[in-house]
């Protein structure tokens, strides 16, 4: 009688290939098995993926922080517009400092392609104080520059109280704060009728601006008029810092021409510069920054895996009884091994989904604080997971080979 | 009764009434240890046989690899009709998934699962899907007459219960060879008493049942007896 006669009905179909018995282990039956294998010890699962949520979590804020104020940094780029430029005299061969001609903000505005030019002047040897008693070398490092009434235009800027100096009052002792002076000078409103005393004269605060962000050294000064100021200060119509807005796609052409145009005579002493440039550049350069804080996270990851590493090696210890018994069950080698690779996996990509988490919450407390933007980066969805599935294989592979070489007997005998 | 060897085909429906057969088998282990010296013998498909021998005598060395969980150092194994020498680690293992069920002294159950589950899961890597399985794994568990245990964890299982679940997971997937290994030997005597009995009235059914035991007594129960001692069989008696 064969032995296949002998099976009784009622018992499982069995899948034969070319008249072989083939032991199986079908993808969806593994990851159940890698599952088991976790649930059955919870808290130890948890604790090992903990490391790999740590490091991971680590690293996915330092990018969705840096990304935040990065997004938030451009966001102001754009705001701002990218279309302004400035000149400034250079300085000579010798290291003495150029001057424009006061020809230089007429001829631009005469330039095809420009929409709002605006100068401003040193006023030098004026200094500001809120009262006349204040003793002259406590100046405050506030300085007065004169300027005419198109620069919050030209540097898309805005009043936070009052307004700005306008055709009348350029010719009036009035004086606008920028935001940083205005701190200084602890005045808040422009309302009442707040005097300053500039330059030997007494001023009346008419403004107070907001922030300057594509050129922050103007926060620091007091705005005047041209007219008042040659009037009273003797300054020369010779411009320390011109603003010119371009329109948006002839920036480049303008700029190449604007040298030429302020000093015919002298273009090689004439700065031209484009201020979002350098904001664009402190964005990436804060995107620089984060790739030490990437390679800390990175150290983190590494801890995270040697724990992962070690708690499978414990667990094959503890499970020889279990791998034993799957052997004699129709296991394979190649199966053990799959299963503690599986589990090993399973834990870090478990273990990197909840530092996505951790990162994206820790970029949102930061975000909020800051008033950014919550970025976390696309990438990051997609590689916090992935870096944890190679992690938690490369992490298992030394536990799963030893628990796959481990003779099953032996394994039995265990337990 | 030893039957003559029929041909080497790996078809078991083709091959003779012989569902084991060692010829000449040798297991040395490293240090020089041998834990077999040239033992043959033949177990007949249907065949009870209790194998019966003092600790050391090679009894659990030889089920194991009858149940080709080890190979042999030298000499030639057949399980169901197939050369295990020659055949491949997934091969091995395919002859357990189908043909072989085991039941061991320590039940080997998992604590976090039913016993519905332990049971099912005993037919994994056959590659059965899950539904099939436990279907198969109620009507196993009726059968060792614990179909009103199904939802109970092993925890919750008295001794000879959970051995009941191991054999019923043994039995699950209707293997034609069952080996057994002091499957009594951690229950009182009760308990062992109608776990053996359970054992033979499945066996009876058609499988073939190798058991190993120390223990005379147990082995009385059984047609066809091999005594072991020092790796060798000293005695084969039938009723």
């Amino acid at each position: 009688m064969s032995v296949a006669a002998l099976r009784r009905p009622g018992g499982l179909p069995h899948p034969r290939k070319s008249g072989r018995d083939v032991a199986r282990l079908p993808p969806h039956e593994l990851l159940g098995v890698a599952l088991q294998g976790l649930r059955t010890r919870k808290l130890r699962a948890a604790l090992s993926a903990l490391g790999i949520a740590i490091g991971i979590g680590a690293m996915v804020a330092v990018v969705g922080v840096s990304a935040s104020s990065q997004a938030n940094l451009l966001a102001t780029i754009d705001k701002l517009g990218t279309n302004l430029l400035t000149v400034t005299p250079g300085t000579t061969f010798f290291g003495a400092n150029e001057v424009l001609p006061n020809t230089a903000v007429p001829m631009i505005k005469a330039m095809h392609n420009v929409q709002t030019v605006s100068a401003v002047y040193s006023v030098p040897n004026a200094n500001v104080f809120r009262t006349q008693f204040v003793p002259a070398e406590e100046t405050g490092g506030i300085g007065v520059d004169a300027a005419d009434p198109q620069l919050v235009k030209a540097m898309n800027s805005s009043v936070a109280s009052g307004h700005f100096l306008d055709a009348a009052s350029e010719n009036e002792p009035e004086v606008v704060l920028g935001a940083a002076a205005a701190q200084d000078l602890q005045i808040t409103s422009a309302t009442g009728h707040v005097q300053l005393f500039v330059g030997g004269t007494w001023f009346t605060v008419i403004g107070i601006l907001n922030s300057m962000t594509l050129d922050t050294t103007l926060d620091d000064n007091v705005f005047i008029g041209l007219p008042v100021a040659e009037r009273l200060f003797q300054v020369q119509n010779s411009p320390s810092e011109i603003y010119v807005r371009a329109n948006v796609n002839d920036v480049k052409s303008v700029s190449n021409l604007l040298a030429a145009t302020a000093d015919p005579q002298n273009a090689d002493g004439v700065d031209v510069s484009q201020p979002s440039n350098i904001l664009e550049a402190r964005a990436a350069a804060k995107g620089q920054f984060t790739t030490l804080l990437l390679g800390l996270g990175a150290v983190a990851l590494l801890v995270g895996a040697i724990g992962i590493a070690n708690i499978m090696v414990i667990s094959v210890l503890e499970r020889r009884g279990e791998i034993g018994l799957r052997r004699a069950l129709g296991a394979t080698r190649r199966h053990i091994s799959t299963q503690f690779l599986a589990e090993s996996a399973l834990l870090a990509v478990l273990g990197g989904i909840a530092g996505l988490g951790f990162g994206a919450i820790a970029t949102l407390v930061y975000s909020v604080a800051q008033n950014e933007p919550w970025v976390v980066p696309l990438y990051a969805l997609i590689l916090a997971p992935a870096a944890g599935f190679v992690i938690g294989a490369v992490a298992g592979l030394y536990p799963a080979a030893k628990a796959a070489r481990l003779s099953p007997t032996e394994a039995l005998r265990a337990t | 009764m030893i039957t003559e060897r029929g041909g080497m085909s790996a078809d078991p429906s083709t091959a003779n009434g012989l569902a084991l057969e060692l010829r000449d088998v040798v297991k040395e282990y490293p240090g020089g240890v041998q834990a077999l010296r040239r033992v043959s013998v033949d177990i007949e498909t249907g065949d009870r046989v209790a194998v019966v021998g003092p600790s050391g005598s090679g009894k659990t060395t030889m089920l194991t690899i009858l149940g080709t969980l080890e190979r042999p150092t030298s000499g030639s194994v057949q399980v169901a009709g197939r050369d295990v020498v020659k055949a491949s680690d997934s091969d091995l293992a395919g002859l357990r998934a189908f043909e072989i069920g085991f039941v061991f002294q320590g039940f080997h159950l998992q604590d976090s699962m039913t016993a519905l589950d332990n049971v099912a899961n005993g037919m994994l890597y056959t590659g059965a899907p899950l539904r099939d399985r436990r279907e198969a794994a109620k009507v196993a568990l009726d059968r060792v007459a614990l179909g009103h245990r199904t939802t109970h964890r092993p925890q919750q299982l008295s001794g000879g219960e959970k051995q009941r679940v191991a054999i019923a997971r043994a039995i699950a997937k209707n293997p034609p060879i069952i080996l057994a290994d002091e499957p009594t030997g951690n229950l009182d005597s009760k308990s062992g008493e109608s776990v053996l009995e359970l054992l033979h009235q499945l066996a009876s059914e058609g499988a073939t049942l190798t058991l190993i035991t120390h223990d005379e007594h147990i082995a009385e129960t059984f047609p066809r007896r091999i005594q072991m001692r020092d790796g060798e069989i000293v005695g084969d008696e039938r009723k």
